[in-house]
């Protein structure tokens, strides 16, 4: 998909001098006779393009926010997006190389830092391919016209036939300029045009290759690659003591015996905020353990039971979005089904407690955090310290996954508010197992409930849908939205919860089945009273709405006497989504009856993420134990399209590792509290999936659409693979749940042996 | 003061005896291989070998371990020289966040000193005690076995 661009012409070119260096600035004006336009380094007058910008051009437009060519030629990528693990620093820099014609390694790639990078808000939704990855395509292409306009320009000759090579632009007689030589170290000080001159894919020499990540070999042989492996000079340690539960209040607290422990070197006690420092880690843990045992709380119940959690939510008052309302025609109904279906608090339970540093010197906090935005995570620390904005720089630094909004913006507001109070000093502030799990905002709880009529085709003619959830994202937000902010002695309210709206959506995200069904009513029941800290996981709503869509499906299908996947795909019009059913079938071996061995079966589930996002079918097969409930994990066969796929290898890590992770969710977790505290409070009391439960294959094949836009990828599996393992269990036993997780004791309980 | 060896070095360290040896190779040392992921046993990210055997450095003290052979990642390989264990995961591509794989690692290195020929589900569990919350368990497993082919290949031949 070439585009050819009308207005990337270098249409004026100034030379300024400053300070002795000699700086210049390159236009790129639309060709709507605007060429008297200012030099580009008095931005603001600069005309508006005439279409939108694409990616997250639209908002960082400047193409020196993106990337910079060093005197020595050297090229320097800027992202706002953050690697959490997802692989996005090699993919980034596979499309720059791409479009610059550089080598792989030549490109050099800065990551989210509110000093120095873009703001591209949160790495999130699974849209840094569509925001960064489009907006680098887009800068990098119309950097290498700017630098073969150079070259045009400094020889005299036309630009047509000069090509950007290895770095330098080089002309058909062999003549060559460096990439440096050309800019002599100036920044790309140039307005973004609307379209460029992109590559044609069939040229592609790094996109669409996987080019191994170039995080993995550090992280396998112990450099420092973590947040929690920085240690600079003078670095103290810093744990904070959380109250016991939720509503807890702090009845008194002596201080004076932690104060005098070897190492301690600060006690804060503000409100109920309590931390201590100390010289070594160790020594930290062994203050903070004496400071909690110091401290006197007065519990009291604030939670809902949560056996009843749903009916209490339900409860609570609600606002209705009607997200679609359409009437069609339809045949006559022969039968009419409903269910209700359900998905707990679960949680992101990152393997590495959050951790966070921060140093403030000189009236200026720098805070170094894992969290996914660090933009928003800048407003939050400045108004939770009253600091201005630019007093605050906050620079991403990779943790363990995350999958959404854990426990990383509230360490780093924790260690800032510590910070400020020993200056000069870098503060190194690590959570504890117990705290991740007790004090990190849970996936919110959801309920779902859908009815559906068949015609007497076996069509679905009509499909009515409601969820009740609270909001998906309480992400900074402000400090309200920090846990320090909530727990210091002047708190901070908690900010109003938002709705997302579609068509990302948050607890209605993915609430539109794909199908083709003539009347479809969706109500979007967000609650805004949350029982319980929630905030955005992995997939939002999409993996319950995925898991109830797709489970219903199959009772449809069952109703209509119709296979599944044959079921799916009469209803589905989408040829994308067609193939990817189409080949997971395939490649899974799908029968229509299927002639499984004893207590086997098979489960299918698709879902396009979001909507707007990656295709992904997947199919499983599994074998139940009908005495004890347990599943045993055989086979899941996956297929996805996330358009041109950038790389393949890292496609089929997210997606394969999507399905695990999901397999984990579906059978095992929820978060499990009392009416006063939060129970699952480590690896025991919140279980999660070990190499015993393991699949014995899991198969990915990506469907690669070259040229066509980027589909994020990261949460695409999720959804239909919990699905797919309910239909399977259904397949095996007969027996249908509904209620997440399909655990050994549901299943037991359900099948009633 | 404590002395630790590790990796087949000796070291004194400052840390009082009843650290944990995690933070003793983290603070004192400065090694970032055993990462601390709960600290209660339950989970692997801290896995080191201790005269050979995988142990959890989050729930030894250090006075236990006094003069005792300690292995880490850092002392599996490097990033100029890859163990096999190491250049099979990074072969396989077998990470995610990563955060867990170093103590995935080294638990595989044990058993494949024991069983240089693991069938998979001896991998699976001889891994069991680990956790990995991006669910890398495909790859990490595929890795193991792939460790066990260029350990193979690699070993002196014996004549
Ligand atoms: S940190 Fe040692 S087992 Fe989890
Ligand atoms: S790769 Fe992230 S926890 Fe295993």
């Amino acid at each position: 998909m070439s585009q050819k661009l009308p207005d990337a012409n270098l249409t004026r070119r100034a030379l300024l001098t400053t300070g002795g260096a000699l700086v210049v600035s390159f236009s790129l004006l639309p060709s709507l006779g605007l060429a008297q336009a200012p030099p580009a380094d008095t931005v603001s007058p600069q005309p508006s393009p005439p279409q939108p910008l694409p990616g997250s051009l639209k908002t960082s437009p400047m193409l020196d926010a993106w990337l910079r060519i060093g005197a020595d030629g050297s090229v320097t990528l800027f992202t706002g997006k953050s690697e959490l693990g997802q692989g996005i620093r090699t993919a980034l820099t596979q499309i720059a190389a791409e479009q610059l014609g550089l080598a792989f390694a030549a490109v050099k790639l800065i990551t989210s830092d509110t000093q120095q990078t873009p703001n591209e808000g949160y790495t999130s939704g699974s849209q840094s391919m569509s925001d960064s990855g489009t907006a680098i395509m887009h800068a990098t292409a119309q950097a290498r016209e700017i630098l073969i306009n150079l070259a045009a320009e400094k020889w005299g000759t036309a630009a047509d036939g000069l090509q950007a090579k290895d770095g330098s632009v080089a002309a058909p007689d062999g003549r060559k300029l460096g990439f440096g030589e050309l800019v002599a170290g100036q920044t790309l000080s140039v307005r973004a045009g609307s379209t460029s001159k992109l590559k044609m894919p069939q040229t592609f020499a790094i996109v669409g290759k996987s080019v191994p990540r170039v995080d993995i070999p550090g992280k396998l042989t112990a450099a420092p690659s973590f947040i929690q492996d920085m240690r600079p000079a003078g670095m103290l340690h810093a744990r904070v003591v959380r109250p016991p539960s939720p509503a807890a209040k702090l009845l008194r607290i002596a201080t004076s015996a932690v104060e005098t422990l070897p190492g301690v070197k600060k006690v804060i006690v503000d409100g109920r905020f309590l931390a201590v420092v100390a010289d070594r880690e160790f020594r930290a843990i062994k203050a903070m353990e004496a400071l909690a045992a110091a401290a006197e709380w007065s519990e009291s119940p604030s939670l809902p039971k949560q056996s009843e959690i749903f009916d209490v939510l339900k409860s609570l008052p609600n606002k209705v979005y009607t997200i679609r309302d359409d009437k069609g025609p339809a045949g006559a109904v022969t039968k009419s089904l409903e269910a209700a279906y359900s998905r707990p608090y679960q949680m992101h339970a990152s393997i590495g407690p959050s951790c966070a540093l921060a140093q403030f010197s000189d009236g200026q906090m720098t805070v170094w955090s894992h969290a996914q935005g660090m933009f928003p995570l800048r407003q939050a620390i400045a108004e939770l310290l009253t600091l201005p904005e630019d007093k605050v720089r906050c620079i991403h630094v990779e943790g363990s996954g995350c999958y959404g909004h854990n426990g990383a913006d509230d360490a780093a507001a924790d260690a800032a508010l510590i910070a400020i109070g020993v200056p000069g000093v870098p503060i190194r502030l690590q959570w504890m197992r117990e705290q991740e799990h007790a004090w990190e905002p849970y996936g919110p709880a959801m309920a779902m409930r859908v009815k559906a009529d068949l015609d007497g085709d076996g069509r679905i003619a009509t499909w009515d849908y409601s969820v009740w959830t609270n909001t998906h994202s309480t992400r900074p937000g402000g400090a309200g939205s920090t846990l320090a902010g909530q727990l210091k002695a002047q708190a901070f309210a908690i900010p109003a919860p938002q709705i997302i709206p579609q068509p990302a959506g948050g607890g209605d995200r993915n609430i539109i089945p794909l199908y083709k069904i003539p009347n479809v009513h969706l109500d979007h029941n967000f609650i805004p009273e949350m029982p319980l800290r929630v905030s955005a996981l992995r997939g939002l709503g999409a993996y319950a709405n995925v898991f109830a869509i797709e489970s219903f499906m199959d009772e449809l299908a069952v109703a209509a006497n119709a296979d599944p996947v044959a079921f799916r795909l009469k209803h589905l019009e989408d040829p994308r989504a067609r193939d990817v059913v189409s080949l997971a079938a395939e490649k899974f071996g799908w029968q229509a009856a299927a002639k499984l061995g004893p207590g086997r079966g098979h489960g299918f589930g698709f879902a396009k993420y979001k909507n707007i996002a990656a295709y992904c079918a997947v199919a499983i097969e599994l074998e139940v134990e009908r005495e004890t409930g347990h599943i045993r994990l055989l086979r899941a066969v996956a297929a996805s399209d996330s358009g041109q796929a950038v790389n393949p290898d890292g496609i089929r890590n997210q997606i394969g590792g999507g399905i695990v992770q999901s397999a984990s969710w579906t059978l095992h977790e929820a978060v499990a509290f009392d009416t006063t505290r939060i129970l699952s409070r480590d690896w025991s009391s919140y279980p999660i999936l070990h190499f015993a439960e393991l699949f014995e294959t899991v198969d990915v094949h990506v469907i690669d659409r070259p040229g066509m836009p980027f589909l994020g990828t990261g949460e695409a599996s999720q959804g239909p693979t919990g699905a797919a393992i309910a239909n399977a269990i259904c397949s095996a036993t007969g027996v249908r749940i509904r209620d997440l997780p399909l655990n050994a004791a549901r299943i037991k309980q359900a099948i009633g042996v | 003061m404590v002395k630790l060896n590790i990796n087949g070095q000796i070291h004194d360290v400052a840390s009082e005896p009843d650290t944990p040896l995690l933070y003793a190779l983290r603070e004192d040392l400065a090694l970032n291989g055993a990462k601390y992921g709960c600290g209660v046993g339950q989970c692997g990210a801290c896995t080191v070998l201790l005269d050979g055997k995988p142990v959890f450095s989050c729930l030894v003290p250090i006075s236990v371990v006094d003069g005792r052979a300690v292995t880490t990642l850092e002392g599996l390989g490097s990033a100029d020289k890859p163990s096999p264990v190491q250049r099979a995961f990074i072969e396989l591509q077998a990470a995610q966040c990563g955060y867990c794989i170093p103590g995935m690692m080294v638990r595989a290195e044990a058993l494949l000193q024991r069983l240089p020929s693991p069938t998979t589900a001896e991998i699976r569990a001889h891994l069991q005690p680990n956790l990995c919350r991006c669910g890398t368990h495909m790859r990490i497993v595929a890795a193991v076995q792939r460790a066990a082919e260029l350990s193979k290949s690699t070993a002196p031949q014996k004549i």
